[in-house]
């Protein structure tokens, strides 16, 4: 047990620390590599927590397809790569600082306050499990998900493409 | 384990994200700090999971619905920054000031 919190410790710490990064950089492209670590991490936490197909999950839609997609709006923006100092908008600073800090404080304060004496109890392996109560008792927000997965995919497309055709007959 | 190390650090990313929604310029860092919050929010269910030992697991099945619609959010997010950046030939926040008297 004394291991597992040192472990914790750590990987909570590294989460915390790269997610800074994520934020502060001046670097786009750090920015999103800086995202992979905080993801991988989670998903290290995820497995601290006997929660491992959910880690899977993180580690194949998150680090997989999500941040190739950022990696694709970053190139397709023309975010000046390298060193960009006009990143951050510097007259909000000093006052996101403040907001984020006091959501911080109370957040730390309700936490610490409520679940003062309450332990984890890590239970092996939950995949198979998981699976059946999905596809047997959420099958009905599981099948809604998948619905909205595909109006998504085909918004995004309508939105994004250029509309070659259209223009063609406006022409004629 | 104690539960509130988890807490905190979920806390602690939350406000990160919100930080960096405050503070980028350009569009697609601002939906980065967004995918923070959402991390933060799926370490909370996955964590309140394990501690109050569900049978049913639900922690774990909305962490997997949040991270289905995190994906959908990035893809139609991208689309509209797309969009913006085809009409204004800028990603920065500040500038998309159309519907500002």
């Amino acid at each position: 047990m004394e291991a597992l919190d040192i472990i914790s410790y750590f990987l909570l710490l590294g989460l915390l620390l790269v997610a800074v990064k994520v934020v502060t950089t001046t670097n786009v492209i750090h920015a999103a590599i800086s995202l992979v670590f905080t993801l991988a991490i989670t998903a290290a936490t995820f497995l601290l927590l006997s929660a491992e197909f959910v880690a899977l999950v993180i580690v194949l839609v998150y680090i997989g397809a999500v941040i190739v997609l950022f990696l694709f709006g970053i190139m397709i923006t023309r975010a000046p790569l390298g060193q960009n100092a006009e990143l951050d908008n510097d007259k909000n600073k000093s006052l996101a600082l403040v907001i984020s800090l006091a959501i911080f404080g109370i957040f730390s304060y309700v936490m610490l306050d409520t679940f003062d004496s309450q332990i984890i109890i890590t239970s092996g392996t939950s995949t198979e499990l998981l699976g059946e109560i999905l596809l047997s008792r959420f099958v009905f927000p599981f099948e809604v998900v998948s619905f909205v997965l595909l109006a998504a995919l085909i918004g995004g497309i309508t939105l994004a493409r250029q509309d070659n055709a259209l223009m063609d007959e406006n022409q004629i | 384990m104690s539960v509130q190390p988890f807490l905190i650090a979920a806390a602690g990313l939350f406000s990160i994200g919100i930080y960096g929604i405050l503070v980028r310029r350009n569009v697609v860092m601002v939906l980065l700090s967004i995918e923070l919050i959402l991390n933060a929010v799926n370490i909370n269910f996955v964590v309140f999971n394990a501690m109050l030992g569900d049978v049913l697991l639900q922690g774990q099945i909305f962490t997997i619905f949040i991270i289905t619609i995190a994906a959908a959010e990035v893809g139609i997010g991208l689309a509209i920054v797309l969009m913006l950046f085809r009409n204004r030939k800028t990603a920065n926040i500040d500038e998309f000031d159309l519907l500002k008297w």
